[in-house]
């Protein structure tokens, strides 16, 4: 049940096979083949802030999934239907969560090599980068997918979630973006523990959501 | 497939929708063989009284005890829009063990339609659809909710069909429908009996 739930999540949210486009990978990149253009060539000051702008762009990709996350099998009676055959809203959530980050965490984990060597970011802050974006993207997730369980049953629920996740998503940000300024590995830690005290939760926030809009249905 | 004594009983039932209230009062018991046909206007509380049968949502008051496995037909499918029909269907054929899922198909007139995706698919075909997938679930209790709406006369028949022998079988169906259907034996009842009187209705 779980493993047919799985595989047909990723079907849906995978970049390129399913209905989920890449869009948030070639978003991220297009942001860090950007900056360059604005801020010119210089190595030293690319160096410095590149990897500030690799993570706010891996936090505006995480957003653009949003929309579908939830809200669509919801009108399409899909967690009803799972429902009825005695699965818990907290599974269907955890399955959802692992599926939305396994379709954008490890895409998004690739397109750091092509964004970093755009940046000049290399050596040290290069493994602080891709280890803080690893132990950040799923919290990312699961902050995203809160979101969008509890703003389904709203009609401007797409806009509101961008703007929700980002307030939400700060602690993640400043220790991640933090850990990189101040070369120091200690950050990391809290980055991964807010990470899974997110992950841990998710599936039970999210499930009580769902829950609430088919009481409101 | 079938579980020994299927039971659909409703005690007391009362729902609302927002402030309203829709019906109140209403029990109903269902065995074994029992098929009952709900009608009703438009907005009268049809689906709540569907939904709060499956228990998707809590009623207001009462309780509902059922036994055995539960299909539920309404106006959402449960398929995914952009993958063919087939594929769409196959996800819950394979979660529900439905044995010959190529009879089922064949039996509403799918086969054809496999390689169609599910979004370009009319109302009536993905009302058959919706119905292929209750048939592989193989559920002894059946909540159908408008399965009449937007089907052809050909179509209409093959439903009561399907309930007759559903119903045959030892199966319990429940049906919501403002359309009449052939199912000799069926109970029926309005839920406008359970509508409450104006003077009651701020509950």
């Amino acid at each position: 049940m779980i493993l047919a739930l799985l595989r047909r999540d990723l079907a849906q949210f995978f970049p390129f096979t399913g209905s989920g486009a890449a869009l948030p990978v070639v978003f991220f990149v297009a942001v860090a083949m950007l900056f360059p253009f604005a801020v010119g060539p210089d190595a030293n000051l690319l160096a410095r802030t590149g990897g500030g702008v690799v993570w706010i762009a891996a936090l505006l990709a995480a957003i653009l999934p949003l929309e579908k996350l939830v809200a669509r099998d919801i009108a399409l009676g899909f967690f009803d239907q799972l429902r009825l055959r005695g699965t818990a809203e907290e599974a269907m959530m955890a399955v959802r969560l692992l599926a939305h980050w396994l379709s954008f965490g490890p895409p998004l984990l690739l397109a750091t090599f092509p964004a970093a060597a755009l940046l000049k970011i290399e050596g040290e802050s290069f493994t602080i980068l891709l280890l803080g974006l690893l132990a950040g993207t799923p919290g990312l997730a699961a902050i995203g997918l809160m979101i969008a369980a509890l703003t389904a049953s709203l009609r401007a629920g797409a806009a509101l979630s961008g703007l929700l996740l980002i307030p939400l998503a700060l602690p993640i940000l400043i220790f991640g973006a933090g850990a990189l300024a101040r070369q120091d590995q200690v950050s990391l830690g809290f980055v991964g523990a807010i990470s899974l005290a997110l992950v841990a939760l998710a599936p039970f926030a999210a499930g009580a959501a769902i829950r609430a809009a088919r009481e409101q249905s | 497939m079938q579980a020994p004594s299927p039971l659909l009983a409703a005690e007391n039932l009362a729902c609302r929708r927002g402030e309203r209230l829709l019906f109140r009062r209403l029990s109903l018991r269902l065995e074994s063989g029992g098929a009952c046909h709900v009608k009703g206007a438009n907005g009268a509380g049809k689906t709540t009284l569907i939904r709060a049968l499956a228990r998707l949502t809590t009623p207001y008051a009462g309780s509902v005890t059922r036994e055995g496995a539960l299909a539920l037909l309404d106006e959402r499918t449960g398929l995914d829009p952009d993958l063919p029909l087939g594929r769409a269907l196959a996800f819950w054929f394979a979660l529900d063990d439905a044995g010959d899922s190529a009879a089922i198909m064949k039996r509403l007139r799918l086969e054809a339609l496999a390689e169609v995706p599910v979004r370009y698919l009319s109302t009536g075909q993905k009302k058959r659809a919706a119905l292929a997938r209750v048939l592989g679930q193989a559920a002894s209790v059946w909540l159908l909710d408008e399965p009449l709406s937007g089907l052809d006369t050909a179509s209409q028949a093959l439903v009561s069909a399907l309930v007759r022998e559903h119903c045959a079988q030892g199966g319990i169906a429940l049906i919501a429908s403002h359309q009449p259907l052939d199912v000799p034996g069926m109970e029926s009842f309005a839920i406008e009996a359970f509508a409450p009187a104006p003077e009651e209705d701020h509950a």
